[in-house]
């Protein structure tokens, strides 16, 4: 056997077919790190796609198993049919999605990925129950859960499933984790026959998509963006443990890779909102936490005339969107206000919270598609040291990310998560559907705020009247 | 533990690299705009369709029809996480691209 593998290694294709890897790992490498900054990303991300497709078509055409047997027609064939038929239909589904349902998109993506991971280690189980089986177990149980878990992550974010709070569900994950571990050693060292064995990992493929389940249900949905970038993660590891199956260079460094990229995004993403991880999976947000603060003040309204007399003459005009603004899809219409204020002089920045959106920088997604200048978005830190002095901050369904119970009330579950000082600004205007809580599900003191006033309706055809009178005055 | 010493000793090469890999995902990785999460986030994920490499070899040996069920599905949802993942990225990124003019 090993001498097999070290004549193969020798033959020329063998050669190219390795250093192919190489070459890809290396475009992967690349790829990333273009895609860090904003002017060299999209070309990032072709340099990441041409390390996809070099593997492939050496793999294709090099690819010997271990009896040096080349890959034959008909496979070939079929090969080319599937991916085919798989570039169309995630193409379409890629092109058709709207920029509002992104984050919805990417977890879904990631399911397929943790799926494939699972059924690649599943065959090779079945093919060889003793070649690495640590590792084959390991790519089973992370793909598998990296699909059930994206898959509810999906549903939550397209508003097909709800959250099911329960400290029990705690207990009943940790239960889950530690038979899905017993179930791996028992595979590796109970000494059972094939058969047995052969039952025991198809237990451990049902119990992992379980887990998957009851892992993301409990997290409430404004933690989903964590949780995608955790799944996300997890995908990448489990592509890594199919490469280590087949000793596969470019499998291994891109599946780490990613798995490295995805927690550090996690990690980023959970200091964006003030938490630590655990905080998070146990999904002790978004179910309500109780608070003791006493709401005061009352909730008043603002007529559009008034709004727009507002605006008109201020200097300082700041935008606070949330994705309130991204469902009403009222992005462009957001862009027209500005340009008309702008216009007449006055200033409009928009004050991006780092988790506006579903996802770290969904926001900023979403308002280039709307063609609003870099420049005019401003990030968070960037942006509070100024409020005192900003003659309107207007809030677009946005909820969470401006209530200052982060700051006053420690029994709040968001306390302490940073917040944009829209409460400091001389004068606020909240656009808002109803009196409806946030996604985290809790009172915000702000519009109760005296300098606070509401503009009740859909942020779509409340920003275009709010255009057609600012226009007629 | 014997086991453990030959299973360390066989990898050995595949352990280094994932060793190191981590190090250079964390590397390349740090110190983004929170701008450009969301695209990151969904290049990352298409690179993680790398397991279609897998579906590859798999189907290109099949012979058992449970192979050949399970590996067309592998190489199908792999194709589907490579091809959409980088497209949703590639018109995230494009957006980015048209303000700059």
């Amino acid at each position: 056997m090993n001498a097999m593998i070290l004549l193969n290694t020798m033959m020329p294709g063998q050669v190219i077919l390795e250093y192919s890897y190489l070459l890809s790992a290396i475009m992967f490498v690349i790829g990333l790190k273009l895609e860090s900054h904003p002017e060299t990303a999209r070309k990032g991300n072709f340099w990441a796609a041409s390390g996809m497709i070099l593997p492939m078509i050496t793999t294709l055409v090099l690819n010997k198993n271990a009896a040096g047997e080349g890959i034959g027609l008909v496979n070939i064939a079929a090969i080319l049919l599937i991916i085919a038929a798989g570039t169309i239909v995630g193409s379409i589904m890629a092109r058709k999605v709207k920029m509002t349902a992104m984050p919805q998109m990417v977890s879904f993506f990631n399911a397929t990925g943790g799926a494939a991971s699972a059924a690649v280690a599943l065959i090779e189980f079945n093919k060889d129950p003793n070649n690495a089986v640590l590792v084959t177990l390991l790519g089973l149980m992370v793909g598998s859960i990296a699909f059930s878990g994206s898959m509810i992550a999906y549903g939550k974010l397209d508003g097909k499933v709800g959250d099911i709070f329960s400290k029990v569900m705690t207990y009943v994950n940790l239960v889950f984790m530690a038979m899905i571990v017993a179930l791996i050693l028992l595979v590796i060292f109970g000494g059972f026959d094939v058969q047995t064995r052969t039952y025991l990992v198809y237990g451990l493929l049902v119990l992992s998509l379980v887990y998957g389940v009851s892992f993301v249900m409990p997290i409430g949905g404004a933690d989903m963006p964590v949780v995608i970038s955790l799944l996300n993660s997890l995908t990448g590891i489990a592509a890594a443990m199919a490469g280590f199956i087949y000793q596969n260079e470019a499998m291994i460094l891109g599946g780490i890779l990613v798995g490295a990229a995805g927690t550090i995004l996690t990690i980023q993403m959970c200091k964006a909102m003030n938490r630590s991880l655990i905080n998070v999976i146990v999904g002790a947000f978004g179910g309500g936490g109780a608070s003791n603060a006493e709401v005061q003040g009352s909730i008043k309204e603002i007529t559009l005339s008034d709004a727009a007399v507002l605006l008109s003459y201020s200097q300082k005009v700041v935008i606070i969107p949330g994705y309130g603004l991204a469902v009403a899809q009222a992005q462009h219409i957001a862009h027209e206000l500005d340009s008309i204020l702008g216009n007449k002089g006055v200033e409009v920045k928009y004050a991006i919270h780092p988790v506006a959106g579903r996802m770290p920088g969904h926001m900023n997604v979403l308002l280039a598609e709307a063609d609003v200048p870099y420049e005019q978005l401003v990030e968070m830190d960037d942006i509070n040291p100024d409020m005192p002095n900003v003659d309107v901050a207007i809030v677009v369904g946005a909820n969470d990310v401006v209530n200052p119970a982060a700051y006053d009330d420690p029994g709040s579950p968001i306390y302490g998560m940073p917040i944009i000082d829209a409460h400091l600004a001389k004068n606020i205007i909240i656009m808002k559907r109803g009196m409806g809580k946030g996604y985290a599900g809790i009172e915000n003191f702000l519009f109760f705020n005296d300098k606070a006033r509401m503009l009740f309706g859909d942020a779509k055809s409340s920003i275009t009247k709010l255009v057609t009178e600012i226009k007629s005055m | 533990m014997e086991n453990v010493l030959s299973f360390l000793t066989a990898n050995k090469d595949a352990i280094f690299i994932i060793v190191l890999s981590v190090f250079l995902g964390f590397e390349v990785i740090s110190n983004v705009p929170s701008v450009l999460h969301t695209p990151l986030m969904s290049g990352a994920n298409a690179i993680s369709g790398v397991i279609i490499i897998g579906g590859i070899i798999l189907v290109g040996h099949a012979t058992t029809t449970l192979e050949w069920v399970l590996g067309s599905i592998a190489l199908f949802m792999a194709t589907l996480n490579v091809a959409g993942g980088f497209v949703v990225t590639d018109r995230m990124l494009e957006m980015f691209k048209k303000k700059k003019k």
